[in-house]
């Protein structure tokens, strides 16, 4: 179970001063204090870890928000940054003495420019609420990570958020031009702007993917793309993880780069046939969803290249969707995986690593031996075009035993990515779940150097403590656990 | 020129900063010194070159990655690329005609510098492909980030931070980068627009339009504007675009399509600035605006008997004129007034002393920024002056 540092008393007895204070600079419904209310905060997407906040705070305004990071720095409360609250890293855990600055209120949508290709957003916008803003005018907002219908663009500002389309249009940061940025001085930044790559050092760069470490976003310049003419997937199953991973490598070898490339283990299509009976073969050990995009003779010409691919690997199923509900249903297995592996059991842990792809099969191979060791059933789903492993660990949060195995498993799993030359995470954050494996992939004195830029912006560490770097480790001696 | 040490590997590189560090003599961090002259002058008695660390040292085409040591020539990882069909995908530039330099720009170099070509506006900036990175920092020490993966997001992303920060916060000794298949083939569809508005219009319809855009670029020419832009894909799919295109901007002007070798050969042209014709006695600007205010720059630049070319749709204003104070403030102040910001890219060392050769930043984050340098650098050892005035 994860240690989170002690509250501080004297904080903790100054709550109903707080509170107080908290309602003045965000007048109206903008503050929670009680218990029942309070309830829906005290866990993220990782909903094995809870804590009860000291208050939540949902202001409307970026001044509001920089008023209320003022007071905290000057009171030296702990602030917790949330959007949406869907991490699947703890991202969001509260602390008990920590009050929670929730951005679902900054959810307006300030411009949408489509002769220069950007929206200006608030940090409390959903992700897919960009592109339906935008879709009738045939553009898109490219990152879609699996929570796109819920999690907020400033929470994937400060994860970084990937999804299945990164391969082709890269993650959040490579689609972001600006940011409205609050220190925990009050101040408001604008970093970036409507254009690209100005000189002077990437602080938008540093911040995303910061994990609330350095400041709260409150406003996004995202760009926005004019959509394909149309997309396709088809299907390909195997008989075995090598020959699949050998596939994938002789696609992207031609010269295809898909817009997604998804790989399934058996386990994963199982799951999945029983959930949205998608048509998946299951006497498949592997299966891949591959899709690309352009107008129909474009898909068809790319289609037929990927499918003789694959047919010099001995598939043991083809399936070039034809039209796009087909499509649709190839798809509709893999986006509904973890409903479907949520159903087979009632808990599952969903890890985040990513390793060369070169290295899958081994490392497939390892976890089904970690699963028999660990007595804990494991699917696999994959982003296979950019390395990002999704091991599904399924277990029983009644059973203490089982999710201190399934944690086990996990870490294993992540020192296993990290021993093959790939990282802890690839898309969802390292959070409050994967901080003390930080040492793993990182020297004592790399983490010190980032915990120095982490002191750069909050000189106190009053930002999301006890998320992303250990507990212990120079640098972090406020955050010592009791 | 100060005395130069140019290790052979990272130990060196160490060595050297441990050193400077005991001594407490500041160093002039460079690659090979193909961009020496941009930013300000940096005043130490010694430099220190990663030119000695060359070579690639890990290649996996499958997995589309390279690493290489910080002084290897980009010359060099292109032709390794090429021979897999691969290439880099921000189109990063030579510039050695802009700084009228002969050595080849190394790999760190093009890192630390984060300029990208042409193919930027679609397809990211040198920032965005770099995977991992090891650098030296202002303590000797080696620190890595990031990795040889294509998605990590483990702890603070310090490749972001490294790259374009022109060897101001550490000694970048390698660099992983993300590569993609080369397209089979290239065209250019060459609009023939009255004036700039017209040509960044049409920039903006290509753009906007579905076929992958991968190069828009407003070239003035006496009296009119080329726009120009580029579509880069299979064979098949590059001629059907081309015909959509055609449609697509056909009021625009008159049309004319440059094929494979044409198109290839004027957006390198494009890459290095070449349309600019630049004087050996000018001094050159990188203006980054929202694209639709390129056309406002261009009038800035013309009112003080400048010239420009755009890249990016627009967003990108490459300006030539005389260097004078003046001219720098006039250049900044439309920069500033279309919400954007100028760079002075080349000028005399007496015009790159006098004035901020970026804009400044807003008071708390130039308190920020000055914690962050602490943190990577605590004795000042790296390139002081080179961005802003000590």
């Amino acid at each position: 179970m994860i240690t989170l540092p002690a509250p501080k008393p004297e904080i903790l007895a100054r709550r109903a001063e707080i509170i107080a204070a908290l309602c003045a600079f965000v007048p109206g419904d903008g503050v929670i204090a009680e218990g029942i209310r309070l309830k829906p905060y005290e866990t993220d997407g990782l909903a094995a870890y809870r804590q009860m906040p000291l208050a939540v705070v949902l202001p409307s305004t970026t001044e509001q928000v920089a008023a209320v990071l003022r007071y905290c720095n000057e009171q030296g409360i702990r602030v917790v940054p949330r959007g949406a609250g869907t991490s699947l890293s703890g991202g969001a855990l509260p602390l008990a003495d920590a009050v929670v600055v929730g951005l679902m209120r900054l959810n307006a949508i300030h411009e949408i420019n489509y002769a220069d290709r950007y929206a200006v957003v608030g940090a409390g916008v959903t992700n897919i609420g960009i592109t339906k803003a935008v879709e009738a005018d045939g553009f898109f907002y490219a990152p879609d990570p699996s929570s796109q219908l819920a999690c907020m663009i400033g929470g994937n500002v400060m994860m970084n958020s990937g999804g299945a389309h990164c391969l082709k249009y890269g993650v959040t940061a490579n689609n972001l031009l600006g940011v409205k940025f609050v220190t925990i001085e009050g101040e408001v930044l604008e970093i970036g702007g409507t254009y690209l790559d100005a000189a002077g050092y990437d602080w938008l760069g540093l911040i995303t993917g910061s994990e609330g470490q350095l400041g709260i976003v409150t406003e996004v310049t995202v760009r926005i793309l004019r959509s394909a003419e149309g997309a396709r997937a088809m299907l390909a199953a195997f008989n075995s993880i090598e020959i699949a991973g050998a596939a994938v490598d002789a696609i992207i070898g031609s010269g295809i780069i898909p817009v997604a490339l998804e790989f399934m283990d058996k386990p994963c299509i199982h799951a999945c046939e029983a959930f949205a009976h998608a048509g998946y073969p299951l006497d498949a050990e592997a299966m891949l969803i591959i899709e690309v995009e352009g107008s129909i003779a474009e898909q068809d010409a790319l289609l037929a290249r990927i499918k003789d691919i694959c047919a010099r690997f001995d598939p043991i199923s083809l399936k070039v969707a034809e039209t796009a509900e087909q499509s649709l249903a190839i798809w509709k297995g893999r986006k509904g995986a973890f409903g479907a592996v949520g159903r087979i059991s009632p808990d599952y842990l969903c890890m985040d690593g990513t390793i060369p792809t070169s290295e899958l099969p081994r490392v497939l191979r390892r976890i089904g031996e970690m699963s028999d060791q660990y007595g804990l059933k494991v699917a696999n789903v994959f982003h296979a075009g950019d390395g990002n492993l999704h091991p599904l660990i399924m277990f029983d949060a009644n059973d203490a035993d089982s999710f201190h195995r399934a944690e086990a498993f996990g870490a294993d799993i992540l020192k296993l990515c990290v021993e093959v030359g790939g990282c802890l995470t690839g898309e969802h954050g390292v959070g409050v779940e994967k901080r003390d494996l930080m040492t793993v992939q990182f020297q004592p004195h790399e983490l010190t150097q980032q915990r120095a830029i982490k002191s750069a912006f909050d000189p106190d560490w009053l930002l999301n403590p006890a998320k992303v770097f250990p507990l212990q480790g120079a640098l972090a001696p406020a955050l010592a656990a009791e | 020129m100060s005395a130069m040490i140019a290790p052979v590997d990272e130990a060196g590189i160490i060595a050297a900063v441990q050193a400077a560090r005991a001594a407490r003599e500041p160093l002039a961090i460079e690659g090979q010194g193909s961009k020496r002259g941009i930013l300000r002058p940096v005043q130490a008695a010694r430099s220190l070159s990663t030119r000695g660390l060359t070579g690639v040292t890990l290649y996996r085409p499958a997995e589309l990655i390279i690493s290489a040591r910080a002084g290897t020539p980009l010359a060099e990882i292109e032709a390794t690329l090429a021979e897999k069909g691969q290439h880099l995908i921000a189109e990063s530039p030579y510039l050695n005609g802009v700084f009228g330099t002969s050595a080849p720009p190394s790999i760190g170099g093009v890192v630390a510098a984060n300029l990208s070509g042409p193919r930027r506006i679609t397809w990211g900036a040198t920032r965005d492909h770099v995977m991992g990175l090891r650098f030296v920092n202002g303590a000797g020490e080696v620190i890595r980030s990031g990795g040889r993966v294509l998605k990590n997001v483990t702890g603070l992303d310090l490749c972001k931070l490294l790259s374009g920060s022109y060897g101001t916060l550490g000694v970048i000794t390698e660099v992983t980068l993300k590569v993609l298949p080369a397209p089979e083939a290239s065209a250019t569809l060459l609009i023939e627009t009255p004036d700039l508005a017209s040509a960044v219009a049409a920039l903006s319809a290509g753009l906007g339009s579905p076929f992958g855009v991968s190069g828009a670029a407003a070239l003035p020419v006496k009296d009119h504007v080329i726009a120009a832009v580029r579509l880069e894909d299979f064979a098949a799919s590059v001629t059907y675009r081309m015909e959509k295109l055609r449609g697509v901007l056909g009021s625009f002007g008159t049309q004319r399509v440059m094929e494979d070798a044409e198109s290839r050969i004027f957006w390198r042209g494009v890459r290095e600035v070449e349309p600019l014709q630049v004087m050996p006695d000018e001094a050159i600007w990188r203006v980054s605006v929202r694209p639709s205010a390129g056309p406002q720059i261009a009038a800035a630049a013309s009112a003080i008997g400048g010239r420009v070319m755009l890249d990016w749709g627009g967003g990108l204003v490459w300006v030539a004129a005389s260097p004078s104070i003046e001219n720098h403030a006039a250049i900044s102040g439309a920069a500033r007034a279309q919400g954007g910001a100028a760079m002075l890219f080349r000028a005399p060392e007496s015009l790159r002393l006098a004035v901020p050769v970026l804009p400044e930043e807003a008071a708390p984050l130039a308190k920020i920024g000055a914690r962050v340098k602490e943190a990577l650098d605590p004795g000042g050892l790296f390139n002081p002056g080179h961005i802003r005035a000590a």
